[in-house]
């Protein structure tokens, strides 16, 4: 249920914006007239665009969005690449007119540390866990066995037995 | 008059499980069997009462009642009879009702099926699932009552957003309201368990098939899910790591774990105090999703409800049942004693493994799921996390498991011999290295991590079968005793089978479709052809048409290969009446090697069309595969074990005196 009608939102969204140019007609992702000629080219601009977010959608990427903010960034992305820039001189030339909103990756930082380590924290934590699990009886084993109830134990036992004793007379 | 009764249904059902949550519980406390028997009526009039109140609401909506705001907002009088009765839940407050709906169906099975459970258990666990249904009810009541009136009732409804109106869809929410709402069975059973203070391979055995069946229902809601948005999104995408998919993909995570630890603790005594967590885990990011999905903090289609008393409502449910439930295992957890002491290299070692990779895969999608959220409202600072970052941790955690994935059921508990076990999976061995080298021969310029995964795909197949075949001693024995055996076969054998190979199934689907995946965007005038993957498609034109609520533009492909006619493609562009909103069909035609995918884009001013051509190879085999495991837990539920549960013994101790 999710990209459609964002799609749809990002249509009525634009439209309302005033942001619709030529066609009244809602875009499709992308459209003919973007693709390149060059093909090489081309299959980069479609990677790049795979992991730029469409800014007026949710968790969209530009590459699927049909938005006309979509379409103007792809068509800057392959303006971009014509000229000549690198994949990585593409992104930051987005990323420094929008931030980093845009990137569907996001960048290793100081902010993202703990995004990207805690696959492996929650790796260890649950090796830990599980290991203590079936590591505890081994623990448990290695005590010397009395063969007898500790005080303890023994009321525990009564106060058990109890209302078992109890029952019958309840009854 | 009818909208009235559901109401008041709705407030009885509200005060029967404030009784139900107290006094069975209480019963257990002070062990009176006839306040424990309690629990029983109790739960039998709740799913009454709740389903008197959601046919009302159902009544309303089938007879386009639009003095019911609920029904004014959300329907439509020329909507289709279907759609008007999946429109109950298509909105906020309907699906809410749903919700408790389910959730009472659930507890009224405990009561009516649950008759070996030990007395003082099944009052408990009858309690826990009444004070969940409690808080929904209140929930519904108090802030999104879908029996509020309007006055004067408009002329026609608002109608249902059109992309609701779809066969898959309609039953979407009910599959995955099911599996949320089923794994309360395991959390209430969890609860009970600490409350007892006491859990054994009985317990676990009365867990299994209500996770098993929450399971199974989740599973298909997914696939019905990633199946629509493949079928209706207009590009073949069916998986997109989108927040509310994530929210169901958890518990999804979550609970195959914990089908796997209940096992282990079913099988060896061993685990227990990690499968009781588990459980609670897992319902909590049941609640979650609800949480995510019904407070509009990820604000996307599922959120109804973009209000934020709803939220804080929904937030604090999920603060006191997942904090209640944590605080009282940290409490009582110690008292649980631990059995079973087992090597690595076993079949607890290998469930351990599935365990740590699935519960760690969980947690790395809450974490990329979250961390936006979280981080803006710490520094404000806003960041994406979208399909890369879930692809780059995600699927790394998948391969080892998969990889291992056959080995687990051919290792016996306790001690296992690797070597013996990995001897029997030399076929399935041999069937992955086929598949490695011919995916490499027929594809040698494609990607080239993709031939490795296909044989990863192959290898839990293969080795999922190789599994039954050793048990049922294939090639060693005459055949015909290899068919006896096989039909002695536990049922769950045969489950853990399916669902392995339909994991397989799933894998082979997913790296043929984004890996081979061909795409063709251009611009056909009528009379022109294009070509995909072998096909030939003739563009005939483009005609106007009329649907029940909507009017289309369809585009008319005949498709060829190799000069043979193979099939006529007909994508079409949808405007919807009410409310007006256009959507695309895309005309499909599947084969087994793969779907040929056509969408019907944008009229140009010289009078052609843009058209967008793909193919997406072996795509069903992701549904295919969801099926089969779906089909697995189905055969496994069926098994005798699992029917009979625990000893009969118990039973007639517990109930007589109740009467």
């Amino acid at each position: 249920m999710r990209s459609l009608t964002r799609r749809i939102a990002c249509i009525a969204l634009a439209a309302w914006t005033g942001a619709v140019a030529a066609p009244a007609l809602p875009a499709y992702a992308v459209t003919p007239q973007e693709v390149l000629a060059d093909t090489a080219l081309e299959a980069r601009a479609r990677g790049i665009s795979a992991e730029l977010r469409c800014l007026v959608c949710q968790n969209q990427s530009i590459d699927d969005s049909d938005a006309p903010l979509a379409h103007d960034l792809r068509v800057l992305v392959r303006e971009r690449l014509t000229a000549g820039d690198t994949d990585q001189e593409v992104r930051d030339f987005i990323v420094a007119r929008y931030g980093a909103f845009v990137l569907l990756k996001p960048p290793f930082s100081a902010e993202t540390l703990l995004l990207w380590l805690m696959p492996l924290l929650a790796l260890g934590g649950a090796v830990l866990i599980l290991w203590n699990a079936f590591g505890t009886p081994r623990k448990a084993e290695a005590a010397p066995s009395t063969g007898k109830l500790s005080a303890e134990e023994q009321a525990a036992l009564d106060a058990l037995l109890k209302p078992e004793q109890d029952r019958p007379a309840k009854n | 008059m009818i909208i009235e009764i559901g109401h008041f249904a709705l407030i009885l059902a509200l005060l029967v499980s404030i009784a139900q949550m107290i006094v069975p519980a209480w019963g257990a406390r002070v062990r009176d069997p006839r306040l424990m028997a309690f629990g029983e009526p109790a739960a039998m009039s709740q799913l009454a009462l709740i389903l008197i109140a959601f046919l009302a609401l159902m009544y309303a909506y089938v007879t386009s009642d639009f003095s019911v705001a609920n029904v004014a907002a959300n329907s439509h009088s020329s909507k289709p009879l279907i759609y008007r009765i999946s429109g109950v839940w298509g909105n906020h407050e309907g699906s809410m009702l749903l919700w408790v709906l389910i959730l009472a169906v659930f507890g009224a099975a405990v009561a009516l099926f649950g008759n070996n459970l030990p007395a003082t258990l099944k009052a408990n666990v009858l309690a826990v699932q009444s004070s969940i249904a409690l808080a929904f009810l209140l929930f519904i009541l108090v802030t999104s009552n879908p029996f509020e009136r309007l006055d004067p009732a408009p002329f026609d409804g608002n109608g249902l957003n059109p992309i609701l109106q779809d066969p898959a869809l309609a039953f979407h929410p009910p599959f995955l309201y099911m599996g949320y709402v089923g794994f309360s069975m395991a959390f209430s059973f969890a609860i009970a368990a600490l409350l007892e203070g006491r859990t054994d391979a009985a317990w676990a055995r009365w867990v299994r098939p209500w996770t098993l069946a929450a399971w199974m229902c989740l599973t298909i809601g997914i696939a019905m899910g990633s199946w629509w948005a493949y079928y209706e999104l207009g590009w073949g995408g069916w998986w997109f790591w989108d927040p509310v998919e994530n929210a169901s993909f958890m518990p999804w995570l979550a609970g195959t774990a914990l089908l796997h630890s209940a096992l282990v603790m079913e099988k060896r005594e061993a685990l227990k105090v990690w499968t009781i967590l588990l459980a609670i885990l897992t319902f909590s990011l049941s609640l979650m999703g609800t949480f995510l999905v019904r407070s509009g903090v990820l604000s996307s289609v599922h959120a109804f409800a973009v209000d934020p008393g709803r939220g804080v409502f929904v937030l604090s449910i999920m603060m006191l049942f997942t904090g209640g439930g944590l605080a009282l295992f940290a409490w009582r957890a110690r008292d649980l004693k631990q059995g079973g002491v087992f090597s690595p290299i076993s079949r607890e070692g290998a469930l351990v493994l599935n365990n740590v990779l699935l519960t760690t895969a969980c947690v790395t999608v809450l974490v990329g799921t979250l961390y936006p959220l979280a981080l803006e409202a710490l520094n404000g600072s806003k960041i994406s996390v979208g399909a890369p970052y879930f692809n780059m941790t995600f699927v790394p955690l998948m391969i080892p498991l998969l990889l291992a994935l056959p080995l687990g059921p051919l290792l016996a508990w306790k001690r296992a011999d690797l070597a013996a076990a990995m001897e029997r999976l030399i076929v399935a061995g041999v069937i992955a290295a086929v598949v490695l080298v011919a995916s490499f021969a027929l594809t040698h310029r494609g990607p080239w991590l993709a031939p490795f995964c296909f044989a990863i795909g192959a290898w839990v197949m293969a080795g999922a079968l190789s599994e039954t075949a050793f048990r049922i001693k294939l090639g060693h024995v005459p055949l015909a005793e290899s068919l006896r055996r096989l039909v002695n076969l536990p049922r769950a054998a045969i489950g853990t089978m399916l669902a392995h190979f339909g994991v397989g199934l799933v894998v082979i689907g997913i790296v043929g479709t984004t890996a081979y995946k061909s795409e063709a965007i251009l611009l056909m005038k009528p009379g022109e052809a294009a070509g995909i993957a072998g096909y030939e498609l003739a563009f005939r034109g483009a005609a106007p048409s009329k649907g029940p609520n909507y009017t289309e533009t369809v585009g008319v492909f005949d498709v060829t290969y190799g000069g043979k006619p193979v099939t006529r493609l007909e994508p079409s562009k949808r405007l919807y009446d009410a409310p007006p909103q256009p959507t695309s069909e895309a005309g499909i035609h599947a084969a087994w090697s793969g779907d040929l995918y056509a969408v019907l884009g944008d009229q140009q001013p010289d009078g052609g069309f843009a058209v967008r051509l793909y193919f997406h190879p072996l795509v069903r085999c992701i549904w295919i595969g969801a099926l089969v495991m779906f089909l697995g837990g189905a055969v496994s539920l069926s098994d005798r074990r699992l029917r009979v549960g625990a000893p009969r013994r118990a039973v007639r101790a517990a109930t007589v005196p109740a009467e």
